[in-house]
């Protein structure tokens, strides 16, 4: 009995802990430690806020002056007063719309590979290394890619410097990030989704298609919402493949010609806007940010939003 | 008798249904699909290392024929159309940079990662981490807008006053510590919390308070999933294009530079000034084809990195 009580273990280990949890000294320091990890994560969400005010502070003008205006003029690195971002907008939907097409269905295909065939093969474990690798690679290295493949070495497929070509650029960018998150949500499904299938005589393609990829669906629909966040937002790649900065001329061409001509996207248009002297052109600048900044938060929003609304605990 | 009026229609067996032709037929066709689907990623690999080895070999070759030969890899200065490719320039300031970012990302990443695993009551984090998520979901075109537009003439030269008033190194890097906080601090949170409670309860039941919880237990526990934090971020931070090729200044080339308060050339800056904008001469000419070279330095030190981050946070889960 006497084993079991504190001061048994032996009088200073027990002093010990009795000073541990009483003396003042250490309470005085711990408030300090725990008051600058506290500074710590408030000074990265103040960045966040200041980012964010400074940004519609600086394009105040633009949405009082001329908000419809500035939404639906054509791109223009000579005078800010007419300079609009509507080309970039238009950009940067029909880059995400091929982003999509191309990405999402083999991303997932890759994804249920992996999880579903031949989780534990030697192909398997090498193909995880190098989509993780692929994921680590910088964005201006894929435009390389895009430039020395899809712009040069596929012309006849894409004709050139056109937005198919940016497109498949970002897909080849996002496909990592696009396995990785659909394994995870794949991985999640229970092990006796599969095997009920499977006892009563599924082949594995029938379990896959009628009742893995079902489950693990809003899984995987948040993770390829963020891929699509991250392709609209990066500059790089699109830049290297020649979207349009100065001046881009677009007439009444149909959707099909627009995609093989000259292109410019949202990140772009900053980018131009960026480089341009003056206060006029910093303030279309934050405003073109403000844009961007929307479209992308809101679809981060969105995919937080299914998380939330389809996570399923099994 | 029962069993002679049992039903005349047998239900299938497993067996019959598995060995059904066309559905193997189907089966084995899906199997094909996803199996070229993973496969497509090494096509993806074997490409970019290919164009970037190919080029690099072939920008060499060229620049070995030329009047300075392989020496012009080490003239002092970055001018690509002059024929002075100084490799040194480049790497030089892409360390300062990302030295400035980790300086900026490594306290506050770290910091908001321990109060966020180790501190923070479950609703004050439900709240706090979403917002650092969004930190991460900043495009970096914008930081670098608001690199030129509020860093540098607010906090840069307001601090050091013989900073140049446009562009300076130090801005750039601030900006890329921005976008390298969310990083480390979620890589960092992840490890902190994988390392087991019964660690924690060890440590209070020995009447340890928090914080030496928190730094003597559950920081050395998770020290090696940090420690990749940090590498990752880092590897993030050589990468990183857009808020150098805004903020950093130096758009043909760039002079040696130690100092931050000047504009400056890094590699992912300098491989922007050629490779950006339609007026490119995208061709066979020697300064474009440097793009490759440096190219190709930049994947592999982002390729070291990335895989020594990656051992790491392998080995956090190898021992929990």
């Amino acid at each position: 009995m006497a084993m079991s009580t504190p001061a048994s273990v032996g009088g200073g280990a027990a002093r010990n802990i009795t000073e541990g949890l009483t003396n003042r000294s250490t309470n005085v320091r711990a408030k300090i430690i725990e008051a600058v990890l506290v500074l710590c994560l408030l000074l990265s969400m103040l960045i966040l806020l200041v980012l964010i005010v400074d940004l519609i502070r600086r394009s105040w003008s633009v949405w009082t002056e001329r908000p419809v205006d500035f939404l639906t003029a054509g791109l223009n690195s000579q005078n800010a007063a007419v300079a609009g971002v509507w080309q970039g907008i238009k950009g940067t939907l029909i880059l995400m719309l091929i982003v999509a097409v191309v990405s999402f269905p083999l991303g997932i295909a890759c994804a249920v590979y992996l999880e579903e065939y031949s989780s534990k093969s030697r192909f398997a474990k090498w193909t995880r290394i190098n989509v993780r690798n692929l994921a680590g690679v910088p964005s201006i290295v894929y435009g390389l890619l895009g430039l020395a493949i899809f712009v040069k070495a596929l012309d006849g497929v894409t004709s050139g410097k056109t937005v198919f070509a940016g497109g498949l650029t970002l897909a080849a960018l996002v496909l990592p990030i696009v396995i990785i998150t659909a394994s995870e949500a794949l991985r999640a499904v229970p092990r006796s989704i599969r095997e009920g299938a499977l006892g009563v005589g599924a082949t594995e393609w029938e379990t896959v298609r009628h009742h893995v990829l079902p489950s693990a669906a809003p899984g995987i629909l948040t993770g390829t919402v963020l891929a699509l966040a991250r392709a609209a937002g990066e500059a790089a790649p699109i830049l290297l493949v020649g979207a349009a900065t100065g001046l881009l001329v677009t007439g009444s061409q149909s959707f099909f010609d627009q995609l093989t001509g000259s292109f410019t996207a949202m990140p772009a248009v900053i980018y131009s806007f960026a480089r341009q002297p003056g206060e006029d052109f910093r303030a279309i600048t934050a405003a073109a940010s403000v844009v961007l900044l929307v479209l992308v938060l809101l679809m981060n929003g969105f995919a937080v939003w299914l998380r939330n609304r389809y996570e399923r605990k099994w | 008798m029962a069993v002679k009026t049992a039903p005349t229609t047998i239900p299938p067996t497993t067996l019959v249904l598995r060995t059904n032709a066309g559905r193997r037929r189907s089966d084995s066709g899906a199997r094909w699909v996803f199996r070229l689907a993973a496969l497509s990623t090494f096509l993806i690999t074997l490409l970019i290392i290919g164009i970037l080895v190919v080029d690099a070999a072939d920008f060499l070759r060229k620049l070995a024929d030329t009047d300075d030969g392989l020496g012009s890899l080490f003239d002092i200065g970055w001018f690509p159309r002059r024929g002075i490719f100084d490799i040194g320039t480049l790497v030089v300031g892409t360390f300062i940079v990302t030295g400035i970012a980790m300086v900026i990302a490594v306290p506050l990443g770290l910091g908001a990662a321990i109060y966020l695993a180790e501190y923070a009551r479950p609703k004050i984090r439900s709240i706090c981490k979403p917002i650092i998520e969004v930190l991460a979901g900043i495009p970096s075109v914008v930081i670098g807008y608001f690199a030129i537009a509020f860093i540098n003439p607010n906090i840069v030269v307001n601090l050091f006053s013989g900073a140049n008033r446009a562009f300076t190194l130090l801005a750039a890097g601030i900006g890329v510590g921005i976008l390298t906080i969310p990083i480390i601090a979620s890589v960092a949170e992840d490890s902190l919390r994988a390392v087991p409670m019964a660690l924690r309860e060890a440590s209070y039941g020995l009447g340890a308070q928090r914080h030496q919880t928190s730094f003597r237990v559950v920081v050395p526990a998770g020290i090696s999933g940090i420690v990749a934090a940090f590498i990752l971020g880092m590897s993030r931070a050589i990468g990183e294009t857009m808020v150098v090729a805004i903020a950093a200044g130096a758009v043909g080339g760039g002079l040696f530079r130690l100092t931050p308060l000047e504009p400056g050339q890094t590699m992912t800056a300098a491989m922007a000034a050629l490779g950006f904008g339609s007026d490119q001469v995208a061709g066979d000419d020697l300064a474009f084809q440097s793009l490759y070279f440096v190219g190709l330095l930049l994947f592999f030190m982002t390729f070291l990195l990335n895989f020594a981050s990656d051992r790491l946070v392998a080995r956090v889960r190898e021992v929990y």
